[in-house]
């Protein structure tokens, strides 16, 4: 049991929604969609559920070319961002509500209902309606009701998106375990790389309608493969920052200039662009060679442990991300270093260098 | 947390107080003291206690104003009700044809009560009328001035023609808040259209549809000038609903005390019939 999109697009009337995407997801695994909104991820899962028709290019599930199969005659199954049950059935109706249309037996409903709701905890609840609960027991309903059917392919758009932030967290950390003995293809959209990366699984960067990279999680966070991907995986975003190469020297456009990292040393003089992750740049130098980088502080964030600094340098935002914290007074100048040996280097394409 | 009381949100409800006085409680107050009184003019008054709406209450012909206001308005509830939900889903929900539709919707509301009376006194008119004369055309005696049940199917086919537009506009707009996601959903589970009516569209309606029978529910019954215009009660009472009869009453007779005691019953029975619909129609939403 494989997904499998071949050159995939999606238009509407001269605006192109989905650019042609080939994408294959193995069975049994997680993958994850990362972009910002707008950037796709739902109407790529439309796709995938067969909920819209592609443009072009062929949908195939298990061998099988799927293209214009309506989403009754699939397997498949969603979870959406608002919580979405039947606002008159009892939460036990509400999963059941597949299974009686595939016209289960209803002692194979109780079963399968009640194990559904052991499983996300709903078992207290099961005779009262989606309005009287809290927006986490919502949403397990709405997942026990996406899980009940043992569907083949599983779409999770944002699911956690609407929770607040310890019920994020608490379904969050369930739902690997949810699907971790379930042979189906999971597919969860999200905004945030931090959750990217808790999950693991595959990820595919997706940015105006196009997956500019697809791969194991924690290797497209390591390895971006251009700039744009690079962009997407990273929040506090990537400070990017254009500069040109002389002989052994980077310059910065936005000043300094420091000894071109031994990796890049056989690149061509000219202009190029680097990213440096928001935690390769802190207010004291770390690394043997860091870059001295002076702005004007715009905000700071500051948790218990871990200071967020915006600054502009010489027009340009900057973000730094530190342990510690560094109270920085808003509007004062102050110098910020940048470790220049985890810099990525990027062509004038937004095509990264691997030295 | 320790509340801190200030007199000063006085100041803020006190207009409110002072309007609604003015223009509702003032004015029942003297109608409940026309109803316990008998007066013969020049403002001399004797008290008549309840005497009024005992005689309001046992007369028959109240019963049978009262018999016919039910009929009409269950009925014209029963007919524009149903109608008005099944127009609306069949509405467009996006694109260039819904300001059409809801213009076109909207036109039999703007247009004035008597208006509304006059055009179907008109229109139904046996001799001259467009309605009148094609259904004679086609063989039926129709004739609304003088056959009751004329008089009746013209008035409901009226109050139909008016107001079924409130109700697919309501309805509409609850129609039209749910989300794509909750449609798509049930095309995943592989819901039928019946289902996907009567398992969300229906509940996500529910709200707007209360309000809307609660509106349909006093405007019919206190419905006056469309039907004075066009029947003004006739053929003999056999349209004179509550507030025709009242008026007959009241302006007709100068029957100052029954009409008063008439009104004030009126206004009770429209007050509870309300709040059974109400009730019965929000049992289920306390939390």
């Amino acid at each position: 049991m494989s997904l499998e999109l071949r050159r995939v697009s999606l238009r509407a009337g001269a605006e192109t929604h989905i650019h042609a995407t080939d994408l294959v997801c193995e069975p049994g695994s997680f993958n994850i969609l990362l972009g910002t909104t707008l950037a796709g991820k739902t109407t790529l899962m439309k796709l995938m559920a067969g909920l819209e028709r592609p443009t072009s290019g062929e949908v195939w599930f298990s061998g099988r070319n799927v293209t214009g199969v309506s989403v009754r005659h699939r397997n498949v199954s969603m979870v959406y961002q608002q919580f979405i049950n039947y606002p008159n059935m009892s939460v036990y109706d509400n999963i059941a509500s597949p299974l009686r249309v595939a016209r289960v037996a209803e002692d194979e409903i109780k079963r399968r209902v009640g194990t559904m709701a052991e499983l996300l905890k709903l078992s207290p609840m099961l005779q009262r309606r989606p309005s009287e609960l809290s927006g986490g027991q919502q949403q397990r309903t709405a997942m026990a009701r996406a899980l009940v059917k043992d569907a083949d392919l599983v779409l999770l758009d944002e699911p956690l998106a609407n929770l607040d932030f310890k019920l994020r967290e608490e379904l969050r950390d369930e739902l690997p375990r949810l699907f971790s003995n379930r042979d189906c293809i999971v597919v969860y959209a999200t905004t945030e790389p931090v959750e990217a990366l808790l999950f693991g699984g595959q990820t595919a960067c997706l940015f105006e309608g196009r997956v500019t990279q697809f791969g194991a999680t924690g290797d497209i966070y390591r390895n971006p493969l251009d700039l744009t991907s690079a962009q997407v995986f990273s929040d506090p975003p990537i400070n990017v920052a254009a500069v040109t190469k002389t002989g052994d020297r980077f310059r910065l456009a936005v000043g300094e200039d420091f000894a071109v990292p031994a990796a890049y040393t056989g690149l061509a003089d000219g202009a190029y662009t680097i990213g440096v992750r928001p935690h390769h740049v802190a207010p004291a130098p770390q690394g043997d060679m860091a870059v001295a980088v002076d702005g004007e502080v715009l905000v700071t964030e500051l948790s218990g442990s871990e200071s967020i600094i915006h600054f502009v340098v010489q027009g340009q935002t900057w973000v730094s991300q530190s342990h510690g914290i560094h109270p920085f007074e808003v509007g004062t100048r102050q110098r910020l270093y940048a470790d220049m040996a985890k810099a990525m280097v990027f062509d004038a394409d937004g095509r990264r260098i691997v030295a | 947390m320790n509340k801190t009381h200030d007199n000063r949100a006085w100041f803020f409800v006190l207009p409110v107080v002072a309007l609604v006085a003015f223009n509702a409680i003032i004015p029942l107050m003297t109608v409940v003291n026309y109803s316990v009184q008998e007066t013969f003019g020049d403002n001399v008054f004797f008290w008549a206690g309840v005497t009024w709406f005992e005689q309001i209450l046992r007369s028959p012909r109240f019963h049978d104003a009262l018999t016919r206001q039910l009929i009409f308005t269950f009925t014209i509830l029963l007919i524009e009700v149903p109608l008005g939900v099944a127009i609306a889903l069949t509405m467009p929900r996006k694109g260039p044809w819904v300001p059409v539709c809801l213009v076109l919707m909207a036109l039999p509301l703007l247009i004035p009560w008597n208006v509304v009376g006059a055009m179907w006194n008109i229109f139904a008119l046996p001799d001259i009328g467009l309605l009148g004369r094609s259904l004679n055309a086609l063989g039926f005696d129709y004739n609304f001035t003088r056959q009751p049940g004329d008089a009746w199917f013209t008035l409901i086919l009226m109050d139909v023609w008016h107001w079924t537009s409130l109700v697919v506009l309501l309805a509409y707009a609850g129609l039209v808040s749910i989300p794509d996601a909750y449609y798509q959903a049930a095309k995943i589970d592989g819901a039928r259209p019946f289902a996907i009516f009567r398992y969300i569209q229906l509940p996500k309606m529910k709200r707007v549809l209360t309000i809307a029978v609660l509106l349909r529910f006093m405007d019919s019954f206190m419905i006056y000038t469309e039907l004075s215009v066009l029947t003004g009660g006739g053929p003999g009472n056999a349209t004179t609903l509550l507030s025709i009869d009242l008026v007959k009453i009241a302006l007709g007779q100068f029957d100052l005390g029954p009409a008063a005691a008439m009104s004030l019953i009126y206004f009770l029975i429209i007050l509870l019939l309300s709040w059974v619909f109400y009730t019965l129609m929000m049992r289920n939403e306390q939390q």
